[in-house]
């Protein structure tokens, strides 16, 4: 489902004398369909790097990168967008909305880009915000100015709301209690026995061997190692 | 012959063509360049960003789009026509059907004379409407969609607040269903909160009506929230173009580099 080939990347800050910083290069990985694979390595070692270039946000400067039968390395930006919409999904550490938008349409957006019905999509949301317990209470009011953990959670919900074949989870359980902590890995297994094929990054020892199949050291991808 | 919005095909569209062809499309005032070789591509339901500081050419572009200003050179095909080669009433008719322009400032686009319903209301007697009763109930249940209340129907613009007026004007461009939103700083002389509440909206109507949209802005919040994608201008030319997140992530010119790096954090 996500296939990387020989992938490598370098920023050039042209404000700072167009100094060239190669940060990665040689990475190669596949994930299959029900499969969970967590990038491991020390912080600054590029597991967020690489995980940004599967999801498109970074560009890439060689190798391929094959999300269910696009290659983000060399996709136009449409083609991207249709990938993200209804192929992979992405659970940040941060939530970035819209300001004054309530929880439950925060967590249903997905869903309604996907053209699914309003009333439908509201009550796939509903009962993900109930599982990540999120009192019904705050649906009303806009995740900005909730805890952490809160957003963290909608942020989780979201991500699950559809059904994507493919998964990024960034520190999915970072900032959670036990019992939500376990609320996450449960929907994690799930995804992975629906079929979906997840690459995580999990500093969570036990979340790790909860959900991982196998795991990918990052720092073997670092320019030096490669070179 | 009747000018509504239904003699064009809408039925015909096809996501995979692009809405909007525009190659090499180029302005000058005198020596001076207003915008230079710019092209790309439009899809149907795409949000495109274009930003720049203040002189970069962006709003040269945008009223070029629009047919507000002739291009010098380039070409502009709408839905596979050539807009540069239609004639005056032609693209008239195309700004009052297919197209809409929502202004930075609400009194440019507005009638100020004119009360909230009478402002929808006379969008739709130019594209032909001419049932007072449908037409006023269009105008409510727009005004309803942009959160106006129906009691404010007969109260003219000028004593609704600037988020207000931004928008009714863009209920009034929206109640005719185009199908290609210009937008020039749509949320530039707002409060952030109202901004938040007009941001929101836009996307929903974005979403529900498969628009697609030009946003000229210097905002990068804006952008990242509101466009697909995202073309940076820089003396008139664009140096940069691409997916929203990954022009604002990993910008790739040093303009663009500069630009990101100088927005305050808050």
């Amino acid at each position: 489902m996500i296939c990387i080939e020989n992938l490598s990347k370098s920023f050039t800050l042209h404000n700072q004398g167009g100094a060239v910083i190669p940060v990665m290069g040689g990475a190669s990985l596949t994930v299959s369909p029900g499969e969970c694979v967590g990038l491991t390595g020390q912080s600054g070692a590029g597991k967020s790097t690489l995980m940004r270039m599967v999801y498109g946000n970074y560009l890439t400067a060689g190798g391929s990168l094959i999300v269910g039968g696009t290659d983000v390395a060399t996709a136009e930006p449409r083609e991207i967008i249709a990938l993200r919409r209804h192929t992979l999904g992405y659970v940040s550490q941060f939530l970035r909305v819209v300001p004054r938008v309530p929880t439950l349409d925060v967590v249903a957006e997905p869903l309604l880009a996907l053209g699914n019905p309003a009333d439908e999509a509201r009550d796939r949301a509903a009962s993900l915000l109930k599982r990540l317990n999120i009192p019904e209470r705050l649906w009303a009011l806009s995740p900005t100015t909730f805890s952490g953990g809160e957003q963290q959670r909608v942020n989780i919900a979201r991500g699950f709301a559809h059904a994507y074949p493919a998964l990024l989870l960034d520190e999915p359980t970072a900032s959670l209690d036990a019992t939500n902590r376990e609320v996450v890995l449960t929907l994690i297994e799930e995804a992975k026995v629906r079929g979906a094929a997840i690459l995580g990054i999990f500093h969570d020892e036990g979340a790790r061997s909860w959900v991982c199949d196998r795991l990918v050291d990052v720092t073997g991808f670092t320019p030096r190692a490669a070179a | 012959m009747t000018l509504h919005s239904t003699d064009f095909p809408q039925k015909m569209r096809d996501p995979d063509q692009p809405l909007l062809t525009v190659e090499n499309l180029t302005k000058r005032y005198g020596a001076r360049i207003g915008c230079a070789d710019v092209s790309f591509d439009l899809y149907p339901g795409e949000v495109l960003g274009i930003v720049g500081e203040s002189g970069s050419g962006k709003s040269t572009l945008l009223s070029c789009l629009a047919g507000h200003q002739r291009a010098d050179l380039g070409r502009i095909a709408y839905d596979g026509r050539d807009v540069l080669a239609m004639s005056e009433t032609d693209r008239r008719r195309l700004g009052r059907t297919d197209w809409a322009y929502v202004h930075q400032n609400p009194r440019d686009g507005l009638r100020m004379g004119v009360s909230a319903g009478g402002n929808v209301g006379e969008r739709l007697m130019a594209v032909g409407a001419r049932h007072y009763g449908q037409i006023r109930g269009k105008a409510v249940d727009w005004l309803g969609r942009v959160e106006i209340a129906a009691d404010r129907v007969d109260d003219r613009p000028s004593s609704f607040s600037g988020g207000m007026q931004q928008r009714l004007q863009i209920a009034r461009n929206l109640v005719t269903s185009p199908r290609l939103v210009f937008m020039d700083e749509p949320t530039g002389g707002l409060d952030v909160s109202v901004q938040a509440r007009l941001l929101d909206l836009l996307r929903g109507l974005v979403r529900d009506m498969g628009l697609s949209v030009i946003i000229v802005t210097h905002d990068l919040a804006v952008v990242r929230l509101l466009a697909h994608r995202l073309m940076v201008m820089k003396s008139g030319r664009v140096v940069e173009q691409g997916l929203t997140d990954q022009v604002l992530d990993d910008p790739q010119h040093a303009y663009t580099q500069l630009l990101v790096s100088s927005v305050l954090q808050v």
